[in-house]
């Protein structure tokens, strides 16, 4: 029997229309737009101005405190201004627009196709590059990577987790990566687990992608103490807490971080970018998108400049199919829908997938029939049917005791549910509101001390 | 080339189950025992059924639209399957008035009044038996006996349910084993060849649905297993203790409406427990209560009853029995 998670979960079907679609290279355009905010915590301070020269890899703005990323420029050219744009969360933020220059890359990056197996930086030398690299979660999270390589004191992590479930449906970034980088991804792992002084890594794959498990068991004999464990296919297993469940049978507290059970998790596509950053000295300025649709002419994998539009992305796809109703940045069951095609590609966009109109609108929902299907799909056996009324009705100090907070917005429910009730909105409503209500409880018992 | 997207949050894809698969879902695994009940009892099954479904679906359009003015929901196949379910429970050769006042307590009373699909704390097709028996006693309990394809509707010969026999005779100081010969046998029973209501004869039909139903993921195993299966150990204890006055466990499984209310009735939706560790207290409440009422209750059946009871308390467990959730009670292997 195969491991996965035992409680809950999905099959939605596949559609990895370009699981075979070697990875090409988009074309430079003719300018990127960067957001200064494209990861978890503070948004990086700009220190660059308009009608500055820029080259490719060149850091633009900087991270501002620990939970921070710095951002690089992607291209090189000429600055032309620093302006606010709409990101694809569809909230607006201060974006640096530079207007391309030929590709003039910054001096110590390495820009041979060299694999370099050995690693000369320490533990605490690879987590500065990481930092400087502006290295961040790229499985969609966008965490930056340099705060989960931090061990704080009094913590203990015993294994590396590598994230190679990539279970969301159309996606296929990840597993072309683990078949056309493999090397350089296990040379990231072993410089991540050195980073975390730690002797064994585990990268889970679910078996829905034989062929990248078989190609990196095969290399991994190379590499002291990586394993590769195949997985069942099932979603949301690319969850931290279901990876680590599946995989190690350790359950993350409620609440706590994978850290706390001695755990940290990295994705395959973060892996990959760290052995660049730090065997290569190049900084995260690309990633591998999936341009895909069932629609779609010529879906495909590319590497993407960040702040590249995704227009450019779906031209190279063969353009816009007619009767497109919503575009996708992410995956089907977490991407967010964006509002226009000139929104730039940013670390986190992991695809761009093209729904029809046929497809992108919801059906009338009809009362609730307490089938019970979303507690038994919920994989951390919550009762969204009880979160959304709760929510509906204003009930939020009911939606706390009953864990809201827990949830961690898979979408299980919402797919599962026969009356197409909101499930997931409304959590997100009740969610929202009660770690609102939870951070000024906290405030006013530290003024009242 | 519109620029119009439409924006949502996620999830942008659903699994393409609705109300209304679900409910003809059910329907489709109510047809083996339909057929079955139509080569044993004739045409009386037929208009038994087809008066039941026809005036449950009327009477919630009509309530809908006249009573309630509310947009008219008899499409989502809900109303069917309770004008199904009401006909499974009655004999093949009642009144068709009689279904007609059943269907409108069941869809009336216990249903809509309650504000209609998804709100009522009562199984409707049940509560409609259950007040078709206690008002006309007589027409529900004259049981015609399979009398094959071409029985008439109202001229069936009728005789006493397994049991009921064994009611009576225990009442009147009969063993078990002298009315185990008067009784059908387990074969018999299996394959439905005994009297009783419309749908609950045939076991074998009734499994067959079953396992549709667990297929296409309609309902799981948990209120089924857990009815048959409490019944099963409360009868083999009564049995061992005393095999003169208590029918063995197979006889009370096969005998009576225990498998269609386990597989149809107490697991419906509405008005059964939504978390398993509750559905498994609620089956075995039902297991239990069937046998209580059967041995030392008026009544020589109970499962109806048994449900009914189950039902007022499965708000309560939906509050005070949870599931424990992900990362609460850690266990680290």
């Amino acid at each position: 029997m195969l491991k996965t998670f035992p409680v809950g979960g999905i099959h939605p079907p596949d559609d990895k229309l370009t699981a075979k679609t070697v990875i090409k290279y988009l074309l430079i355009p003719e300018s990127v737009t960067i957001p200064v905010s494209q990861h978890i915590g503070a948004p990086a301070e700009t220190i660059v101005n308009k009608g500055d020269y820029v080259k490719t890899g060149q850091i633009i703005a900087a991270g501002k405190g620990f939970v921070s990323s710095n951002i690089h420029s992607s291209v090189s050219g000429k600055i032309n201004k620093i302006d606010t744009i709409v990101d694809t969360t569809g909230y607006k933020q201060t974006a640096v627009i530079i207007d391309v220059i030929d590709d003039e890359w910054i001096e110590t990056i390495d820009r041979s196709n060299d694999l370099v197996t050995e690693i000369k930086l320490t533990a605490e030398e690879i987590t500065k590059r990481c930092l400087e690299s502006g290295i961040v979660g790229l499985g969609g999270a966008t965490f930056p990577s340099h705060v989960k390589l931090t061990v704080p004191a009094g913590k203990k992590c015993d294994l590396l987790i590598i994230n190679g479930v990539e279970c969301e449906p159309f996606l296929t970034s990840d597993h072309r990566l683990m078949l056309e980088k493999g090397e350089q991804i296990l040379v990231g792992v072993s410089i991540l687990m050195k980073a975390l002084k730690v002797e064994r890594a585990i990268i889970g794959i679910e078996n829905n992608k034989n062929d990248a498990i078989e190609h990196l068991t095969k290399l991994a004999t190379k590499f002291k103490g990586i394993s590769v464990q195949a997985l069942k296919v099932k979603y949301p297993q690319g969850g931290e807490k279901q990876l680590i469940k599946a995989l190690i049978n350790r359950e993350v507290p409620s609440g706590h971080l994978p850290l706390d059970v001695g755990v940290v998790v990295h994705n395959v596509g973060t892996a990959y970018a760290v052995y660049e950053a730090v065997q290569k000295n190049k900084p995260l300025f690309e990633r591998v998108v999936t341009i895909t649709g069932k629609s779609v002419t010529q879906p495909g994998n590319y590497f993407v400049r960040i702040g590249t539009s995704i227009k450019k992305l779906i031209e190279a796809a063969g353009g816009m199919p007619d009767h497109t109703g919503k575009i996708i940045s992410g995956g089907p069951m977490m991407g967010k829908a964006v509002s226009n095609i000139d929104v730039p590609v940013v670390k986190g966009t992991s695809g761009i997938i093209l729904f029809p109109s046929s497809e992108s609108e919801r059906s009338e929902l009809s009362p609730c029939l307490r089938c019970g299907k979303c507690i038994s799909v919920c994989c951390l056996n919550l009762e969204p049917y009880l979160l959304m009324t709760l929510s509906e009705k204003g009930l939020f100090e009911r939606a706390e005791e009953e864990k809201i907070t827990d949830c961690m917005e898979c979408g299980s429910c919402s797919y599962s549910c026969p009356a197409y009730r909101p499930l997931l909105d409304y959590i997100r409503l009740g969610k929202s509101t009660v770690i609102k209500m939870t951070r000024e409880r906290n405030m006013k018992s530290k003024a009242a001390i | 080339m519109s620029n119009l997207l439409n924006i949502s949050p996620s999830p942008h894809t659903h699994g393409k189950e609705t109300t209304r698969k679900l409910m003809f879902g059910v329907v489709i695994a109510l047809m083996p025992a339909l057929a079955a009940s139509v080569l044993y009892f004739g045409i009386g099954a037929v208009i038994v059924t087809a008066t039941s479904i026809i005036s449950c679906i009327l009477f919630e359009f009509l309530i809908q639209k006249y009573v309630l003015k509310k947009p008219i929901s008899i499409t989502d196949g809900s109303a069917l399957v309770t004008g199904l379910l009401l006909a499974f429970n009655l004999p093949s050769n009642i009144p068709v008035f009689i279904i007609i006042l059943g269907s409108l307590v069941a869809i009336g009373i216990a249903k809509m009044t309650f504000g209609g699909l998804g709100n009522n704390p009562f199984n409707p097709a049940l509560v409609g038996r259950v007040f078709m028996l206690i008002s006309f006693p007589v027409q529900m309990t004259s049981w015609p006996v399979p009398g094959g394809l071409s029985t008439g509707y109202t001229d069936a010969i009728t005789g006493a349910t397994p049991l009921a026999i064994i009611k009576e005779g225990l009442k009147n100081g009969e063993s078990i084993s002298q009315l185990m010969e008067k009784v059908p046998t387990a074969m018999q029973m299996f394959l439905g060849n005994i009297g009783g209501s419309i749908g609950e004869v045939a076991a074998i039909a009734l499994l067959i649905g079953f396992a549709y139903m667990l297929i296409r993921k309609i309902i799981t195993w948990h209120i089924p297993v857990s009815v048959i299966g409490s019944m099963a150990i409360f009868t083999t204890i009564l049995w061992l203790v005393n095999p003169e006055k208590n029918a063995d466990p197979m006889f009370h499984i096969l005998a009576g409406g225990v498998l269609l209310g386990a597989i149809f009735m107490a697991t419906d939706y509405v008005t059964s427990p939504m978390n398993p560790k509750s559905m498994l207290i609620y089956g075995c409440g039902i297991g239990i209560l069937t046998v209580i009422i059967r041995v030392w209750g008026a009544y020589p059946e109970g499962v109806s009853f048994a449900i009914l009871i189950m039902n007022a308390f499965v708000p309560l467990m939906n509050k005070y029995i949870k599931s424990n959730r992900f990362g609460e009670e850690v266990k680290n292997g």
